[in-house]
């Protein structure tokens, strides 16, 4: 059953999603896009357009994954993708309900304890790696296209993309927008 | 001054409405509502609770949005602040969802070129915070195998050693072993080191 399958890969995303929305997206990867419950073009429009609207990445990919999974499934019907919509979206943040009141008086109480500062300080180096992960991931044919000169034109893209986004201020909106221009005038 | 729920409600959900990229986008502007404009908490109050939302997982706005509800009006008011937070993405992204299916996207066009150029752009934006992660991690040159090793693994897509949780929990305990030992004192070091 595809909503159980859902709620229990939801559930381990809010559960270990440490370090935020990017650290995120090798969790969703390995839960949801490696079953081939979405594909992998699919996975990078919904990052494109959770960048192009507002509110968290978490929030967006759960509500969008949580429709499109059940017809990918083969429920037909916006009822279903609704559903699954709903049901996702609440999983995701049900973690945060249940650590924020539980875990909360804990952490603040040991703040400064071994425990708590030895689990970051290891924790933070993997944070990295899961986005780096993420990165690598989504570096395939899906995305850069397979034919030599679309492969061509994709790096050079991403490149541009990459100096814009780091070396100056300019809003990743922005940088979407100029990107879906250029694909435009390209292809 | 304490706060109504649907105060709290219209407050993130505005908040939630006007922020893009969530996260740390989001806390300045939550702040800005709640301890500048509403004062339903003071600075001090708001940073304890920031301290607590991101030392956990899951979505950072969503756990900052739980911990000032709780903090206001208790367990009501943090399902009433999330709530607010989540009901706009929630409404534009099943729109989108709705509206732009992939079998829309492909059969379009001007849509497919659109995204042909869209997607490795995406690449990039997430390339970026890989660099800026690792310097806020203080990644050296004695640290960097970790996030590697981790990358790759993940990326290889081979059985165990490809989900990511398994290295959430080693990330975890491995800096919970090596900062107890580094605390402990050397009489307990001689009375470890019998082995080898």
């Amino acid at each position: 059953m595809i909503y159980l399958k859902l709620i229990w890969s939801y559930f381990k995303i809010g559960l270990f999603g440490f370090g935020g929305g990017y650290a995120m997206l090798s969790l969703i990867e390995n839960e949801i896009v490696s079953p081939g419950w979405i594909t992998e073009k699919m996975f990078t429009d919904i990052v494109a357009i959770s960048q192009m609207t507002p509110g968290p990445i978490g929030i967006n990919s759960a509500t969008y994954i949580g429709y499109v999974a059940p017809g990918e499934a083969g429920f037909d019907g916006w009822w279903w993708g609704i559903l699954g919509s709903l049901i996702c979206t609440l999983v995701v943040v049900l973690p945060s309900f249940l650590l924020v009141t539980f875990a909360s008086r804990y952490i603040r109480r040991h703040h400064d304890s071994a425990l708590v500062k030895g689990i970051f300080s290891g924790l933070r180096p993997v944070v990295v790696g899961l986005i780096a992960s993420a990165a690598l991931l989504l570096m395939n044919g899906a995305n850069f296209g397979t034919e030599n000169s679309d492969i061509i034109i994709s790096v050079a893209i991403c490149v541009i993309a990459f100096c814009t986004v780091y070396f100056t201020k300019i809003h990743p909106i922005l940088i979407i927008i100029a990107a879906g221009f250029a694909g435009w005038l390209i292809y | 001054m304490s706060a109504t729920y649907f105060q709290l409600f219209i407050t993130f959900f505005k908040i939630g409405l006007f922020t893009f990229g969530g996260g740390w986008a989001m806390i300045s502007i939550i702040e800005r509502e709640i301890v500048d404009k509403h004062h339903w908490l003071d600075r001090e109050d708001f940073l304890d609770l920031l301290a607590v939302a991101q030392s956990l997982p899951g979505i950072l706005a969503v756990n900052i949005s739980v911990a000032v509800g709780d903090k206001i009006r208790g367990r009501s008011g943090s399902i009433f602040s999330a709530l607010g937070t989540i009901l706009p993405s929630f409404v534009i992204i099943l729109a989108i969802a709705i509206f732009l299916t992939p079998d829309t996207i492909n059969g379009n066009p001007t849509l497919v070129s659109i995204f042909k150029g869209i997607r490795p752009a995406v690449v990039a934006l997430i390339v970026a915070p890989v660099i800026s992660s690792a310097r806020a991690a203080k990644i050296g040159w004695k640290t960097i195998w970790i996030p590697v090793v981790v990358a790759l693994f993940i990326w290889s897509k081979l059985p165990v050693v490809s989900n990511p949780i398994l290295w959430i929990v080693l990330g975890g305990l491995g800096g919970y072993i090596i900062f107890r030992q580094a605390l402990s004192h050397r009489p307990d070091a001689e009375e470890k080191g019998g082995g080898i």
